[in-house]
């Protein structure tokens, strides 16, 4: 940028040496991973929307069962622990992209996406019991609030896993080409926000739910 | 990111630009951000189980308070957050995002507490005759 | 179980003949009038065969420009329907008295009002406003599209899904007879059982999507992709405005995404939100509505204030009064924008704290905003303003968005609110800022960037008829409405008993009849335009002496926008370079990448229409297919990894060796 010091320095008066045009081809920067961020920025309203509704309604039991009468602390911890497994694996599939090579890249992809379908069994389990015993979300608002919060995120953990599959077939059929890694960084960040939904979670919904 | 800097990324040829990702995982990050939340995951979950704390006010404080470090520790060594990433533009939208979910959640609990306060005062035990 | 399924039910829902309101007369005439209408339209095309060239050159395009131009005649012909139903409004007040019941009787007119508010916010403010950006914005940065190419189509489509649900809802169903914003309990499925609220929802979620990805888009677009040297602080005010609007987009259209799905699920799954039983508590739907409601006013508001700086900066040929301020006061708004919600519910009883902060808040906000008029006054002060229609809308903008504006702080205090609410003052007021503010600066917009996008100005002597007779009917329209609301005649109501309102009520129609007047001159406008393009073509690329960047090229430019990216040194950039008497370079052309177009979007809008109407009328089996076949299309997308192609340097010198020798011709 030879001419950088002259052109940043307008008001002098007309100098030949003002350019006002690109000779050279310019390739403004990709935006995909901020945009990615963006859209993940507008999700976490999203969600404290469903907070919101849960602070708001998260104690109108309406007669029916409490939180600590419905709110199991262990399977949401063994939950937990397959999300938080599942957010290390994705790193390490992350750590072998960056050294290009596919095929342990591809295991810990199915590992994570394992650990992903591992939590949302037993989050669809124990929204199963809760709805066979007659506590589903119509029973009260409570309920309701509960059931949307977690279910949301566990709608996202599902889109997450399609995600993952498409983009495992497309590895396998295009290779570790820049586009790729692109959506594998940006399917990174969905899944680690998730993990960081979670932690509002398990705090928020969970343990404070089932404090006296 | 420095003027300068991005005009001369501007040039490089766009088939070379695995750079774009901007991102350098390490390993070492990767353990340390899962070794924190886990220690950060047992500690709520031990206060609740154990009954650690007499009041649930004091113990729904530490859980918050918990959370907001484990949040802090996932954005830094999942999600790589820093104040550089892409110029900036990354910090500077989750800073606005975290003020409107502060409002948002604030706002709201805020404003129905004294909406039901003062629209359903028979609600309150305390209030009845 | 199995056996009770009915396959009929699965296919056509609770979609019954008797859905179809054949038993009202004017839905009925209004059918076959549109019906006919579009008929001719589609003969006429079909006709001239242009099916092929609209799908080639307009529906597939990913280029910004074309889908900016899209935007704009949905909001323009959405525009038509919002107004059609302000004026049966009006013409229902005005003769509804005593013993006359008027022509509409109130379950229509509850959806008409309903209708109306929806229309005009969401498909007529919103898509122009987004138009605008989506035109200008990457122009004024200097940028050959937006960053994701694709994705802008596809939020235009889901954008005209939305407003085709609504227009369906015309003639299919029934609307929504809530009001604008839908509130439960009148909104949940026990006291609007029908598919209106349905239509409704799923109207506004299916736009919503592409609302917010366009967000996203511009957002990005606006930060990656400025021209090398256009640091912040040297981007023109309206790229500066659509900045922050698209943040406000991003951070409150999933509120609204939130709360729409809340009250979808009260209806469809029977959980309890907003229920009046069970613990519900729809106090809530209304916090939460407006936590993105009000965000939006300033969506719409913050751009047009942009469109403003440009007009009156070029018009009174000196530069921006106060730049720097102008940022900041938009800045500020932007923030303020998220503390202010409550004012909208003042009488819902949180009490005199809560009341007071959310009260002294929007007080506030209204000294940034005094500061953009200040700014715009001095920019004026000692300019030599020349009163083409651009500034011509703009002057009409201060003087009514002032008066707005003080009604609005009037109402911004809780004791006055107490007894405004809900009343025609405050129909007034807001129509006084959004018409005054939006919709006048949606049309300085249009006239100002008319001549960019197609070449030739709009005729100046219907536009200054359409003028008059918008301005005039808007006071004759909404002055009225203060007189009314300080009596305490509140809103939404289809007849009167006391006979002392009408005469006020009369002066209103009158005032909606101008501004009908004023609508036919600017349709007549339009057209005598088009026949005399000769007369006003704009040959320079630059017809009002203009000062950013957009005026720098062709009018309409190239497909690529600048051959050269453009290289800034300070704000008013296009100015800059005329002041240093800058060449057009004639050689020396690179090939440019470019994005394909793609059918991709046009097709998952149609499916998302189908999707949603399915859901509309619990069309399960439609609704599933429907939404998977989404699903696979959005997948099968994501494996096209060829998306971009070369124009040729040859194509590029062509186009502009036409451009040299046109401007050759006419110096």
């Amino acid at each position: 940028m030879s001419d950088m010091t002259t052109s940043m320095t307008p008001g002098g008066g007309p100098t030949e040496a003002l350019r006002f045009h690109e000779s050279r081809d310019y390739h403004p920067a990709n935006g995909t991973l901020l945009g990615f961020w963006v859209y993940l920025m507008s999700d976490c309203l999203i969600f404290a929307c469903l907070f919101a509704a849960y602070g708001v309604l998260g104690r109108e039991y309406a007669g029916g069962p409490t939180g600590p009468e419905v709110l199991e602390l262990p399977t949401v911890a063994l939950n937990t622990s397959l999300l938080l497994l599942s957010s290390i694996t994705y790193g390490f599939a992350v750590l072998e992209m960056q050294r290009d090579r596919q095929k342990p890249m591809m295991l810990w992809l199915v590992i994570t996406g394992l650990l992903g379908a591992g939590f949302l069994t037993i989050e669809l389990r124990e929204f199963a019991h809760l709805i066979a015993e007659g506590n589903g979300p119509q029973r009260s608002a409570f309920l309701s609030s509960f059931f949307t919060l977690v279910g949301t995120h566990g709608l996202h953990v599902t889109c997450g896993i399609l995600w993952l599959i498409v983009l495992m077939v497309q590895v396998a059929k295009k290779g570790l080409i820049t586009a790729n890694k692109r959506r594998l960084m940006c399917l990174s960040m969905f899944w680690h926000f998730l993990d960081v939904v979670w932690v509002g979670v398990f705090s928020f919904v969970y343990l404070m739910g089932v404090l006296p | 990111m420095s003027a300068h800097e991005e005009t001369q990324h501007a040039y490089d040829d766009h088939h070379h630009d695995h750079d774009d990702l901007g991102i350098h995982a390490t390993f070492g990050g990767y353990m340390t951000g899962f070794v924190l939340a886990v220690v950060l995951t047992i500690i709520p979950f031990w206060v609740v189980i154990g009954h650690v704390f007499d009041k649930s006010s004091t113990a729904a404080v530490v859980i918050l308070g918990l959370a907001a470090v484990q949040i802090v520790v996932h954005m830094i060594y999942f999600l790589h957050m820093n104040t550089k990433s892409e110029g900036g533009w990354n910090m500077l939208a989750l800073v606005f995002t975290i003020v409107l979910v502060v409002i948002t959640l604030s706002g709201s609990i805020w404003i129905m507490y004294h909406l039901n306060n003062n629209m359903m005062p028979l609600m309150d035990p305390s209030n009845l005759p | 179980m199995i056996a009770h399924i009915d396959p009929a039910k699965l296919i056509f829902g609770r979609l019954t003949l008797a859905s179809l309101p054949l038993h009202e007369p004017i839905v009925v005439y209004t059918f076959i009038g549109v019906a006919l209408g579009g008929l001719a339209v589609l003969g006429a095309i079909t006709y001239f065969r242009l099916w092929g060239y609209l799908w080639r050159e307009w529906f597939t395009s990913i280029d910004h420009k074309k889908i900016g131009i899209m935007y704009m005649v949905l909001g323009f012909v959405m525009l038509l329907r919002g107004f059609a139903d302000a004026i049966m409004m009006r013409g229902q007040q005005a003769i509804a008295f005593g013993g006359s019941t008027g022509y509409l009787p109130p379950e229509h007119y509850d959806q008409i009002f309903t209708a109306h508010g929806v229309i005009m916010i969401f498909f007529v403010a919103m898509p122009m406003v987004t138009g605008l950006m989506n035109f200008v914005m990457p122009l004024q940065i200097g940028a050959r599209d937006v960053a994701f190419p694709f994705l802008n189509n596809f939020s235009f489509w889901m954008t005209v899904s939305g407003a085709m649900l609504v227009m369906a809802s015309l003639f299919i169903g029934e609307f929504a007879r809530t009001g604008w914003l839908a509130y439960p309990p009148l909104s949940d499925i026990a006291s609007s059982p029908d598919a209106g609220v349905d239509y409704y929802i799923w109207a506004l979620q299916i736009a919503g999507v592409g609302t917010l990805l366009s967000g996203i888009n511009l957002l990005v677009t606006i930060i990656k992709m400025r021209a090398p040297g256009m640091t912040m602080m040297k981007m023109p005010v309206f790229t500066w405005t659509a900045l922050c609007t698209n943040v406000l987009i991003v951070a409150a259209f999933p509120v609204l995404t939130a709360v729409l799905a809340l009250l979808a699920l009260d209806r469809y799954v029977g959980t309890n939100f907003f229920t009046t039983e069970l613990g519900g508590n729809a106090m809530m739907y209304v916090n939460l509505i407006w936590i993105w409601g009000h965000p939006e006013v300033y969506i719409l508001v913050l751009p047009v204030f942009g469109i403003y700086s440009e007009v009156t900066a070029t018009f009174s040929r000196k530069p921006l009064f106060g730049y720097a301020s102008m940022v900041y006061a938009t800045v500020v708004i932007t923030v303020l924008s998220y503390l202010v919600w409550l004012h909208h519910f003042f009488t819902m009883g949180s009490g005199a704290s809560v009341n007071s902060f959310f009260g002294i808040t929007t007080m506030i906000i209204s000294i940034p905003t005094g500061a953009k008029i200040f700014n715009w006054l001095f920019t004026m002060y000692r300019g030599r303003v020349v009163f083409d229609l651009p500034m011509m809308w703009t002057v009409a903008f201060m003087i009514t968005f002032v008066i707005g504006g003080m009604t609005g702080v009037l109402l911004a205090v809780p004791p006055a609110d107490f007894s405004l609410h809900n009343s025609l003052f405050l129909v007034a007021h807001f129509h006084n800022v959004i018409i005054g503010g939006v919709l006048f600066g949606l049309f300085a917009g249009i006239y100002y960037w008319f001549p960019k996008a197609f070449g030739f100005r709009l005729d100046p002597f219907w536009g200054k008829c359409a003028f008059w007779f918008w301005v005039i009917g808007f006071y004759f329209a909404f002055m009225p409405l203060y007189v009314l609301g300080l009596m305490g005649v509140t809103r939404r109501l289809n007849h009167f008993d006391d006979p002392s309102l009408q005469i006020w009520f009369v002066l209103a129609a009158f005032g909606a009849f101008l501004i009908l007047l004023g609508i036919g001159c600017m349709l007549v406008q339009i057209a005598v335009s088009i026949m005399r393009r000769e007369q006003l073509r704009d040959v320079t690329g630059d017809p009002w002496g203009g000062r950013t960047l957009e005026w720098s090229t062709s009018s309409p430019p190239p497909p690529y926008n600048f051959a050269f990216t453009p290289r800034i040194h300070d704000h008013d950039a296009w100015w800059m370079m005329k002041k240093y008497r800058y060449q057009r370079p004639l050689d020396g052309y690179l090939p440019i990448h470019m994005p394909h177009n793609t059918p991709t979007g046009i097709i998952l809008g149609a499916l998302s229409f189908v999707f949603g109407f399915a859901m509309i009328w619990y069309m399960w089996l439609v609704a599933a297919v429907a939404f998977v076949t989404m699903l696979v299309v959005a997948i099968a997308h994501t494996f096209n990894y060829d998306r971009e192609y070369y124009i040729p340097a040859d194509e590029v010198r062509r186009v502009e060796q036409a451009r040299t020798e046109l401007l050759a011709s006419h110096v």
